[in-house]
């Protein structure tokens, strides 16, 4: 077995120091040493998006991307999303607007229309899917998620941004 | 599934990475973006015994124009191609490139140079730096070459990068003016590779006859594939739908495709008909009165 490496990270806010073999993918370090089960194992190819956390700023497939290759980063999960006891508008969307059916896809759903509500605030339809389109949704036809995320759009303008 | 066990390796200068590629041979990797590396070293297609991750080498990551040249490093991620402003005002083929490879989310890991490095026709880049007629630079032990792209590809999966060398810039030649070119592919889903695709740059004179021609087309062979024939043809011609449609016959006729699960072989030299008159027309476009 390699040498094990420590990895430093920040997840949602909180430091994190964890020993990893250097072939640990990210997404099993978030899900088995950090026990963040809510970013999800999809087609472990790098297709899915089911995996998409936010690091550094950015989406990333965390199915493709070693954990001691995000030594030093600031990641965000799912479980970042809710604060201070309040769904965040885009969860709050996905619920209004059933934007989900199993809900497998709704965490890397989630993450990738964070990123891009960050990136730009008044996304259009197309905007939107072209945000989503590394993200498969085999239940809903797309439809409400974009309809969701228009939610979070207009809520977050009103003055719930974050 | 999980990867084979690796060391990890994290150098902080190009010396240092080119020492352990020297130490280490052939049982050594960069990991660059590893967009494509991690998927083949989960499918254990791939078994680097040490893997050397250049992402916290300062200055390979840029995009700017100097000496005539564009030059982006080797470590540049696509995402980064698609808002820069430069590329986005002079270089829309690059802009149509980069827009169309994988998803959003492994273009803000993947690298111009992996993508090239990795020397898989079915690659988006590579037609598009033979169409602009680009140079590689290649840092190695004895300092930096400059290899240029058509000699750049081998074979499949293979480069004429040296086992102890790193690609650390890509120069592209700034563009005359009256230039333009434009990318088309045919992709059946998001993310999925070319079925086909054709990236052309055209430079036009005054009366509109190419001056300068570049064609390149991706996943039609072992390699990228330069259409000698279709650029030799329209050099000196005036760019007009009549020659537009005679180029892509003949970019059509040197693709050299495998019939897969994307389509037959009469099919996808179709297709490179079809996306050649395309790419040249919407060049011709670009270029403007």
């Amino acid at each position: 077995m390699a040498k094990k490496q420590t990895v430093h990270v920040k997840v949602n806010g909180v430091q994190r120091e964890v020993d990893v073999e250097p072939r640990l993918l990210l997404v099993h370090f978030i899900r088995e040493k950090l026990s963040l089960t809510g970013t999800h194992v999809g087609c472990d190819t790098s297709n899915c998006g089911a995996c998409t956390v936010v690091l550094d700023g950015k989406t990333v497939k965390s199915c493709t991307m070693f954990a001691v290759q995000a030594d030093g980063a600031e990641i965000l999960t799912v479980e970042g999303l809710f604060k201070d006891g309040k769904l965040h508008p885009l969860q709050e969307g996905f619920k209004q607007e059933h934007g989900l059916q199993c809900g497998f896809c709704t965490p890397g759903m989630l993450m990738s229309s964070y990123a891009l509500l960050q990136k730009n605030s008044q996304p259009s339809e197309q905007d939107i899917r072209w945000g989503i389109s590394g993200n498969l949704c085999r239940c809903t036809g797309y439809q409400n998620i974009v309809k969701a995320v228009q939610y979070a759009a207009g809520k977050m303008a009103q003055g719930g941004a974050r | 599934m999980i990867p084979p066990s690796f060391e990890y390796l994290r150098p902080k200068t190009i010396p240092e990475a080119i020492a352990m590629l020297q130490q280490h041979g052939d049982a050594a990797k960069i990991l660059s973006g590893g967009q494509s590396l991690i998927p083949m070293m989960k499918l254990r297609l791939a078994r680097p015994g040490y893997l050397i991750d250049i992402n916290r080498i300062s200055g390979l990551s840029h995009i700017k124009e100097e000496g005539g040249y564009l030059k982006i490093g080797g470590l540049t991620r696509e995402a980064e191609l698609e808002v820069s402003p430069v590329v986005r005002s002079k270089y829309p083929i690059i802009v149509d490139t980069a827009h169309v490879i994988a998803d959003p989310q492994v273009r803000n890991l993947a690298t111009v140079g992996g993508n090239l490095a990795h020397g898989d026709p079915a690659n988006d880049h590579p037609a598009t730096m033979i169409a602009l007629g680009a140079q590689v630079v290649a840092s190695g032990p004895k300092g930096e070459r400059t290899i240029p792209i058509e000699n750049f590809f081998v074979s499949l999966f293979t480069t004429t990068l040296q086992p102890d060398e790193i690609l650390t810039e890509i120069r592209i030649p700034v563009p005359p003016p009256r230039s333009a070119g434009a990318y088309f592919k045919l992709e059946r889903k998001v993310g999925d590779f070319a079925t086909a695709a054709v990236a052309a740059q055209v430079t036009l004179d005054d009366q509109g006859a190419c001056q300068k021609v570049g064609i390149g087309l991706t996943n039609v062979g072992a390699t990228p594939i330069r259409a000698r024939k279709a650029e030799d043809f329209l050099r000196g011609k005036k760019l007009d739908e009549a020659t537009i449609k005679q180029a892509s016959h003949l970019a059509a006729d040197e693709a050299e495709p495998s019939a897969d699960l994307r389509g037959p072989v009469e099919y996808k030299k179709g297709l490179v008909k079809e996306l050649a008159k395309r790419a040249l027309t919407r060049a011709r476009e670009r270029v403007g009165k």
